[in-house]
């Protein structure tokens, strides 16, 4: 009978600790454990006592991929919070920034951290040399992301020009004008991108989940909606905890979450999966490339449903950035506080999936409590529960041939452990 | 060195957001060469080989537990040159606003309940208050051609320079009209230069995460903020968000 010991210490090309213990004996699964063994950080207590307009500027510190993500959760909960009514411009330029995020987040995930499982490869490194097209390509996706939020907000990670209210900072128009001639130019590079993916041996595993993301009438949603889930329930942002139930594991220094399952998932194939009806018809066109449709329920996928996103987000910022020139950009008065507190929920469908920000604020303006939930921490229990059905289908295979599936079915949900503390190793004991 | 005479380089992260190890690789959009000059051994968040024979280690993050010192430790003795890479191995960075809070089981128990035992922490540190730091790469996150400049001058075999005047100097030479004058607050007269002042230039008061400058005249800022209008509790968070950090704190808080 089957023997298999994997202990994976500190998984790579993920963003954080984790690590993956599998151990079978006589081909029975005694220990399949996904653990986080990240340094907790405690944003949420050291929140306590600050004045309301620092959160969104500590909060962004939580992650250095989703920053812009965190800060507008963040701020989103400080202005329902305040009863803070932002303007459309402030409305677009934010969605337009978190196109930025988006699509830097993705191609960084699916060019650099799970292709070179693809092409045999320990990193994106070796391909440099070997595939210098697919690389110079992912750096040429990855320039424009950045200099669009660098445009908007000064810089991509831990963005500066975003405050309670609206922005510090606007771009110019002709700033606005070149960059859209960018993101046209894109196109092409996004076409290519779905033409390599749809050549990919992505692993074959099925297993259904609830699938949760934000949802609105009329567009894809990434900031605000109500949560929608396809088991069928809808929630209203406030009640946000009725969705996630955190609980702890002592193998984890992250919290984990379920709903109507013993866990549910999070992130672009949720996203995609909820929303498909709303996606720019060229994204549909990449997802039928992909032979992708809802209900999509290979967790591999999620990297096909990020390739979606990014041709759906270059479609979305170019509306956008026509928006914004056709109207003209005009500065705008500050927020200025009133002395009257409350408690407010924010959230936002960042790259790896529904993010909470939930905050009460005192009448001096000092934050009095705090809560954050990441995407992340949604889906370990997701993870866990794929591999506990993933290993015995694929228990008989070489002990490196697990440990790499293993591996990759971690990396296809982009986990990002320094949010949810930090994360990944895979141990075979 | 490596066989090919390369200097063989590792990336090393403890509690931080790794947002300065995407600005490392982020640099590699304009610098792609950068991997010509040296060979890197061990990066995790990239890559997935492991090599232990590095002679530089860059290092992100904060020391917040026991355990996390020994594999600092291990660096340091392998490591010829260690470089503390961005705020939260410089300063303690945002890591250390838990420090201000009235005690550290309070913390873990707000965040973990009556879990809270099951989370090892102590209180945040800069790594330079458990190894010893050759190099230091300052903010949050840190400026992408800083790094390189940085780089540069270590293959050179030279000490980096790190500019040690306020950030009011940069600043001026982006002609920004003083925050101060549109009815904001800075900290840029006592926070190191270095930044190219980004966030003054994006509308934003400097919220000292490159550190301060040696000798700082931390009164004189205090008075200059309580005149813009900042209450006592609003100007000492200002002053803390990125310098919370205190030696002597660290050591009077019972590390739990």
């Amino acid at each position: 009978m089957t023997n298999v010991n994997i202990d994976v210490h500190h998984v790579t090309r993920v963003e954080g600790h984790g690590n993956i213990v599998v151990d079978v004996e006589n081909g029975e699964l005694k220990k399949c454990e996904w653990q986080i063994v990240e340094a907790p950080r405690f944003f949420e207590a050291m929140l306590r006592g600050r004045p309301y307009y620092e959160a969104s500027h500590i909060t962004s510190r939580i992650c250095g991929i989703c920053s812009v993500g965190h800060a507008t959760a963040s701020l989103r909960a400080t202005e329902n919070a305040l009863d803070v009514e932002v303007s459309e411009q402030t409305q677009l330029l934010r969605k337009l920034l978190f196109h930025g995020e988006m699509i830097d987040s993705h191609v960084l995930h699916v060019y650099m951290l799970v292709a070179p499982d693809f092409f045999g490869a320990g990193s994106v490194l070796p391909l440099a040399a070997s595939h210098p097209d697919v690389v110079l390509r992912a750096l040429r996706i990855k320039k424009l992301s950045g200099d669009l939020c660098a445009m908007i907000a000064g810089r991509h990670t831990h963005p500066v020009a975003m405050r309670v209210g609206g922005f510090t900072h606007l771009p110019g128009e002709k700033e606005l004008l070149a960059m859209r001639e960018r993101l046209v130019a894109a196109r092409d590079d996004m076409d290519e991108t779905i033409s390599l993916l749809a050549t990919l041996p992505w692993p074959q595993f099925e297993r259904e989940t609830e699938y949760v993301s934000l949802q609105q009438e009329d567009e894809y949603a990434f900031i605000d909606g109500r949560i929608a889930t396809t088991d069928g329930f809808v929630y209203n942002l406030a009640d946000y905890r009725q969705v996630t139930n955190e609980f702890m594991v002592p193998f984890s220094t992250a919290k984990h979450t379920r709903h109507n399952r013993q866990s549910y998932m999070v992130g672009a194939l949720a996203r995609f999966n909820n929303n498909y009806g709303q996606l720019h018809p060229r994204a549909k066109a990449a997802a039928e490339a992909l032979g992708m449709k809802p209900l999509v329920t290979n967790p591999f996928l999620n990297s096909g449903a990020q390739a979606v996103e990014m041709v759906h987000c270059i479609e979305d910022s170019i509306r956008l950035v026509d928006e914004l020139l056709d109207r003209g950009l005009k500065e705008e008065e500050p927020y200025r506080f009133e002395g009257k507190g409350g408690e407010g929920v924010g959230s936002c469908d960042v790259p790896r999936g529904i993010l909470f920000h939930n905050y009460v604020i005192d009448d001096e303006g000092l934050i009095q409590g705090a809560n954050c939930i990441i995407p992340t921490n949604q889906n370990h229990g997701n993870i866990q529960a794929d591999m506990e059905a993933l290993v015995p289908q694929i228990v008989d295979r070489p002990q490196d041939d697990i440990r790499l599936t293993l591996e990759m079915l971690v990396r296809a949900y982009d986990p990002c452990i320094s949010c949810s503390t930090h994360l990944l190793n895979v141990e075979f004991v | 060195m490596a066989q090919n005479g390369k200097p063989k380089v590792a990336f090393f992260d403890f509690a931080s957001c790794e947002g300065c190890q995407l600005t490392v690789v982020d640099a590699l959009q304009t610098h792609l060469e950068l991997v010509e000059a040296v060979e890197i051994v061990q990066f995790r968040e990239a890559m997935t080989e492991k090599g232990e024979d590095y002679q530089i280690a860059f290092v992100e993050g904060s020391c917040t537990r026991k355990q996390d010192e020994e594999r600092l430790k291990k660096i340091r003795a392998q490591a010829a040159i260690v470089v503390a890479l961005g705020a939260c191995a410089h300063t303690g960075g945002v890591n250390a606003l838990k420090n201000l809070q009235p005690s550290l089981q309070d913390v873990r128990q707000y965040v973990y309940g009556d879990k809270w035992e099951w989370y090892d922490s102590y209180p945040a540190r800069p790594i330079s208050e458990v190894i010893k730091v050759d190099a230091f790469i300052p903010g949050c996150p840190i400026d992408r051609f800083e790094f390189l400049d940085v780089v540069k001058q270590v293959l050179l075999g030279k000490a980096p320079s790190i500019p040690d005047y306020p950030l009011c100097v940069e600043c001026k030479l982006k002609e920004n009209v003083c925050l101060f004058d549109k009815g904001g607050t800075c900290l840029g007269p006592i926070t190191r230069a270095g930044c190219g002042a980004i966030c003054p230039t994006y509308g934003d008061g400097c919220e000292g995460c490159r550190g301060l400058i040696p000798h700082p005249n931390e009164n004189a800022m205090k008075d200059v903020l309580e005149k813009a209008g900042l209450t006592v509790e609003q100007l000492m968070s200002k002053m803390t968000m990125f310098n919370a950090f205190e030696p002597a704190q660290a050591k009077t808080q019972a590390d739990v």
